[in-house]
């Protein structure tokens, strides 16, 4: 007989699973709203009509908006009275396994060298989990599809090339095309270690993306001059969003990672 | 413009930015149902046949989600699908210079939009399913369209809508 927490748990994973697969957050549908106000050519203006229509549908029908339900990304944030503890991942990992099933999601989890599929979307170190300690307790998933995830990059930069940054994010941008479903959104890690900035780059994607800073938006307008539009059919907005977030780095280290997002930005944030 | 599978030479009359509405049989193909073909076979005739780049969410004999994968993983592997009569693939993202090519004068490359899972699931029937233990994403799915909107993004005169 599971705990009650752990009951607690895993039903809030599957149902943040479950809204993640087949809502859109209000912040990404705003921003593909805009970029199809501001599309002038014929063909790219209909790939939003099909993401428009497609939203509905998924809405309607309660089915996921994409078949690539992902492999599932967890952040879980922990208050003082709550422990850390191996029921937490225990029931995290069942909530992705009952929502495999209810939701339904696509069995994506291999082992990555016999290519094996577990069926369940759960395997060594899958679902990724990432756990802080917080003021509240949530749990915030971001299912993340491979056709993106397959075009980031990391470089360690060196420190002097410091100006080079817009430059790299937009070359990583301009190399995976029409592959990772554009328009797309950038989450870039800037600093930390080689793990680490990889970490920022995709906690990145976790930020609204309806607002931008200077610097977040030069980089933004330097991949949209590259005219990949949607689907790589051409047209004016090739990337939705940039979000940077910064780490502490080593004197002798610019670790600059890029996690590319589709327009399909999917998550969600359940408080326990 | 509608089209029904399979397709015959009308496909040569398609220029790249058209709009078409696709009824018919399709078969879904991902990277392993493609090397299983070339090792073992067409499950079904060839000829005149549409391949669908895709892995979908099945559930209860129903196709759930469906929207296409990335057509450039099967770049290396297409030209042998053409020669054998196949005159339709639909994907996203486009495909190699090579693909483009033995496109010529045969067939031609629909582009459907990424991620729109369920506006396609909404236009399909499934009717059964070839090579399944490949698994749920990589076996090949029999499926019945009706009216699924595509675009021409490769035609077979070797115009390419992704290359500018």
């Amino acid at each position: 007989m599971p705990s009650p927490f752990f009951e607690t748990v895993a039903a809030a994973v599957e149902r943040a699973i479950h809204d993640a697969e087949t809502e859109l957050p209000a912040d990404v549908v705003s921003v593909l709203q805009t970029a199809y106000a501001n599309e002038t050519s014929s063909v790219a203006r209909g790939e939003y009509e099909n993401i428009f229509a497609n939203l509905k549908i998924a809405k309607e029908r309660d089915v996921p908006i994409c078949q690539d339900t992902g492999l599932i990304v967890l952040y879980i944030t922990l208050p003082p009275e709550i422990p850390y503890s191996a029921e937490l991942f225990e029931a995290a990992e069942e909530g992705v396994r009952r929502a495999t099933v209810s939701v339904p999601l696509r069995p994506n989890a291999v082992n990555p060298l016999s290519r094996k599929n577990s069926g369940d979307n759960c395997g060594e170190g899958i679902p990724a989990i990432h756990i802080r300690p917080g003021e509240k307790f949530t749990v915030t998933v971001l299912p993340k599809g491979a056709g993106s995830e397959n075009m980031s990059q990391i470089k360690m930069m060196l420190p002097s090339e410091v100006d080079k940054i817009p430059e790299f994010v937009a070359d990583v941008a301009r190399t995976a095309g029409s592959r990772p479903c554009p328009p797309i959104i950038v989450g870039v890690g800037i600093g930390g270690t080689f793990d680490t900035a990889s970490a920022l780059a995709k906690e990145a994607l976790l930020e609204p993306i309806d607002q931008m800073d200077d610097f977040e938006q030069e980089i933004c307008d330097r991949i949209n001059e590259l005219g990949i539009g949607p689907m790589g059919l051409g047209g004016k907005t090739t990337a939705l969003a940039v979000k940077v977030k910064r780490g502490a780095c080593h004197t002798a280290s610019l670790p600059v990672a890029v996690n590319i997002q589709c327009w399909c930005c999917r998550r969600r944030t359940v408080e326990l | 413009m509608k089209l029904t599978t399979p397709l015959g030479e009308e496909v040569l009359d398609l220029t790249a930015g058209d709009r078409v509405l696709l009824s018919g049989t399709v078969y879904t193909a991902r990277d392993e149902a493609h090397l299983k073909i070339q090792e073992a076979g067409f499950p079904f005739n060839p000829k005149g046949a549409v391949l669908y780049h895709c892995g979908p969410v099945i559930q209860d004999n129903a196709v759930v989600a469906a929207g296409p994968t990335t057509s450039a993983r099967m770049n290396a592997l297409t030209k042998p699908m053409l020669d054998a009569g196949v005159r339709g693939l639909i994907g996203k993202g486009g495909m190699s210079d090579e693909v483009v090519e033995a496109l010529r004068g045969r067939g031609v490359y629909f582009a459907f939009t990424g991620g729109c899972a369920a506006l396609a699931a909404s236009c399909m029937r499934l009717k059964g399913v070839h090579y399944a233990e490949l698994g749920m994403a990589e076996a090949v799915w029999e499926i019945e369209l009706t009216d699924m909107p595509l675009v021409v993004g490769i035609d077979s005169k070797g115009n390419n809508l992704f290359k500018r």
